[in-house]
């Protein structure tokens, strides 16, 4: 076990990875030289070659499309998209293309690609650097969607999104790199070290691709959530001493069903959290299981907590972010409810 | 209609229906009076080929110039035989959708040299990405007509198991990737794939290929780009065709530069070959690809020939340009100009060509009556509809599993009422 923060879990993912298996490449905007503008990729061209650590030039279609074609080659590509806001030119290859191309082809061909992309606010990036696309992604068959909350799951995760066959699109909350964010941007920051999710493995692991995990047992509501908020959620329940289970579902497709479904069963109440958008947001398609599947054990109406429907703006981003006052709202409203 | 001037110019079509055809603005080179510049040669050096046009045929028929192949004249009757096969295949499967026995169908009527050379100067371990018009290369890899035709009927035995539309077929064993309804989308892939070879050192090139129009796509650029970036050993092929759907090549940024012409702008050598010469397009191909194999790059080809059938059998060309259009196209016709060209080699007969086609249409005909005992989209054998919810991943997830569940109970529950009904 070594003490990491994210970005060197991450690391760890992709060092562990391309030192087992030789068909594992990386390409993307700044991974080579640089090490890429969070450091994920650092010391990886040193280690394992130009050739296999490739600077891409500014082209998330090209960089997606020639990732497909690589891996129809028997490479398993690992391609980052600098910020998920960037993704957008790719959006063919990926819904198109990649998400599709063992469907079309009665599952003669395959594409393993895992495409890696910083997500999410809270750093002051803007409406263009801020975004959390995983419904976009979701909504589309064939595509297995990641987000982790701490260090742990990140590495675990990526490790079996690069072993899976089928193609992953794995967000990174990069608000989460550098230590757990309960939501208050005025509190000193704090690093992963004093997180027990900060201690990693050396070697190889996975964390399963479809598989939740209820990151603060509870019985008075169940809070379902993901990425960033997954932090904020349990601050904000344990600042109004609400007993309530957090699950933080990390993976968005396949989602762990069963996970969520016994908790609200047992609880009775039900809030679903996330950064992203609330209309159309992936906090729906959770509600709408909740509704489906635990209906006549609900005692009061399932919440929402999300961003507005506006981008993602730079001056409010902290009225902008659901932060604690937004989660601990409709907390307390689904306790008060019946 | 008024005309209206201002500064904004719309290209205009050399000839509208009704109109003479006027083929004026295709610059022809004669056969034989291109350099052949080695395959290793620096960009600046093949600077020419992109205006000029390779070509070998003569109008004598004889193949002349630094650029002939000299093939030996049974591999000619094989092209020949490819050629003529994909022609028949293409027009006994229009004629089926026009039965309504399959729901569309596109033809390659007047380009079959352009996918039938290349597939043939490539070598099997070579990997191709098709577009949907090189219907030729599947028959040259050796895809079974009763596959095709399984393909087009989306029936029990069909490759894509009723997922695709006709003609996106797709070979692993052939090395023929999955043709996509997107368009261009195999262009950037292809060079991809090119890029793992050089990655792992392996000798095979890749080839691709996609029509005037989808040179607008952004794609055409993402391949262009890394493709000379990283000296990927790739053949990228426009095919020009002279028109997408209705608008002419001039929409897709053709009327004052050639498509070839925009290799050297990246830094890649661009060909404008006449696409209707067999010997021209086996040449280039065969160019491009001893210099993709010796790590000099890739090569941008720009195969001229002109769309004699539809588009596809979901639109009339008589719409949008003169209805006997290709008939003045001076490129003439590449099954034609081979056929020819092996009579001009006391090598072929008008009697073996009526052999041939006779041999040609026996075979398009059984494979189709084949076909047919697998299924057609109305009748026969068909795969069990729960099979959708196969391959969109590895393993079914639980959430398709339970719709698969749900749908088998919805069509039980159709058979029940029917029979309820038919009491």
């Amino acid at each position: 076990m070594t003490q990491m923060n994210m970005i060197q879990a991450l690391n760890s993912a992709m060092d562990v990875m391309m030192a087992r298996d030789a068909s594992v490449v990386t390409m993307g905007e700044d991974v080579g030289y640089f090490g890429g503008v969070f450091r994920v990729t650092e010391g990886l061209q040193r280690k394992y070659g130009a050739h296999r650590v490739l600077d891409s030039p500014i082209s998330e279609g090209g960089i997606v499309a020639t990732a497909i074609g690589m891996s129809v080659n028997g490479l398993r590509p690992v391609a980052e998209i600098q910020f998920a806001d960037y993704i957008y030119p790719a959006y063919d290859q990926i819904v198109s293309e990649l998400a599709r191309i063992r469907y079309r082809t009665g599952g003669e061909f395959n594409a393993p690609v895992t495409i890696r992309t910083p997500c999410g606010g809270g750093i002051r990036g803007g409406q263009t650097h801020s975004q959390s696309p995983e419904a976009v992604f979701a909504h589309v068959c064939g595509l297995k969607v990641v987000m982790p909350s701490n260090p742990y799951d990140a590495k675990g995760l990526l490790i079996s999104s690069i072993e899976d066959d089928d193609p992953v699109i794995f967000f990174e909350p990069k608000r989460l790199y550098n230590g757990p964010f309960d939501g208050d941007p005025h509190k000193p920051a704090i690093g992963w070290s004093s997180h027990p999710k900060g201690d990693v493995p050396d070697g190889h692991y996975r964390v399963a691709i479809g598989s939740a995990e209820i990151v603060r047992p509870g019985k008075q509501v169940t809070v379902i959530t993901y990425g960033t908020m997954v932090h904020v959620c349990i601050a904000a329940a344990e600042s109004l001493g609400i007993d309530a289970e957090v699950i933080d579902i990390r993976t968005i497709v396949p989602l762990d069903e069963e996970t969520i479904t016994n908790s609200v069963k047992k609880t009775g109440r039900c809030v679903v959290a996330h950064e992203a958008t609330r209309f159309a947001g992936f906090g729906a398609e959770i509600l709408s299981i909740v509704q489906e599947e635990c209906f006549w054990h609900l005692e009061a109406p399932i919440a929402r907590v999300a961003g507005w429907d506006t981008p993602y703006p730079h001056a409010f981003e902290w009225e902008y972010f659901p932060g604690q006052t937004r989660v601990a709202a409709a907390l307390k409203a689904t306790m008060e409810a019946a | 209609m008024s005309a209206i001037r201002t500064r904004l110019h719309v290209p205009r079509q050399p000839a509208r229906p009704g109109e003479k055809s006027d083929f004026s603005y295709v610059q022809i080179s004669p056969a034989g009076a291109v350099a052949r510049p080695d395959p290793n040669a620096a960009l600046a050096q093949t600077h020419y080929l992109a205006d000029e046009m390779v070509r070998v045929l003569g109008d004598d028929h004889r193949a002349v110039g630094p650029w002939d192949p000299h093939l030996a004249p049974s591999d000619l009757a094989l092209a020949l035989r490819h050629m003529l096969m994909t022609r028949l295949f293409d027009d006994r499967m229009h004629r089926a959708q026009r039965q309504g026995r399959i729901t569309f169908y596109i033809k390659s009527t007047g380009e079959e040299a352009v996918s039938v050379a290349a597939g043939m100067a490539l070598r099997p371990t070579d990997m191709t990405f098709p577009g949907y018009r090189n219907q030729g290369l599947q028959i040259v890899r050796g895809q079974k007509l009763v596959d095709l035709a399984c393909q087009l009927l989306s029936n029990s035995r069909d490759m894509c198991k009723g997922r695709q539309l006709p003609v996106m077929y797709h070979s692993k064993e052939a090395r023929l990737f999955s043709i996509s309804g997107n368009l261009a989308t195999q262009f950037p892939q292809a060079v991809g794939w090119a890029m793992a070879a050089a990655i792992k050192n392996e000798d095979n090139i890749a080839a691709t290929w996609l029509g005037d129009g989808s040179t607008a796509e952004a794609d055409f650029h993402y391949a262009l780009l890394f493709a000379q970036i990283y000296r990927a050993p790739v053949i990228l092929n426009v095919v020009n065709n002279q028109w997408a759907i209705s608008t002419f090549q001039s929409f897709a940024g053709g009327e004052l530069k050639s498509f070839a012409a925009r290799g050297p702008g990246y830094g890649i050598p661009g060909i404008r070959v006449d696409g209707n010469d067999f010997l021209a397009v086996y040449a280039v191909t065969q160019w491009a690809a001893e210099r993709a194999r010796m790590g000099a790059g890739p090569t941008l080809i720009e195969h001229v020939t002109y769309r004699a059938a539809p588009h596809s059998t979901s639109d009339d060309p008589s719409r949008y340009r003169p209805k006997d259009d290709h008939e003045s196209w001076p490129l003439g016709d590449p099954i034609e100009r081979l056929k020819s060209h092996l009579i001009a080699l006391g090598e072929w007969s008008e009697e073996r060509e009526a052999t041939l086609q006779k041999q040609c249409e026996e075979q398009v005909n059984a494979a189709w009556r084949e076909a047919i005992t697998h299924g057609t989209l109305t009748d026969g054998p068909r795969l069990d509809a729960g099979t959708m919810f196969e391959d969109v991943f590895k393993d079914m997830t639980p959430h398709l599993a339970r719709q698969r569940q749900q749908l088998e109970a919805e069509l039980a529950q159709q058979k029940k009422d029917a029979e309820k009904k038919d009491k």
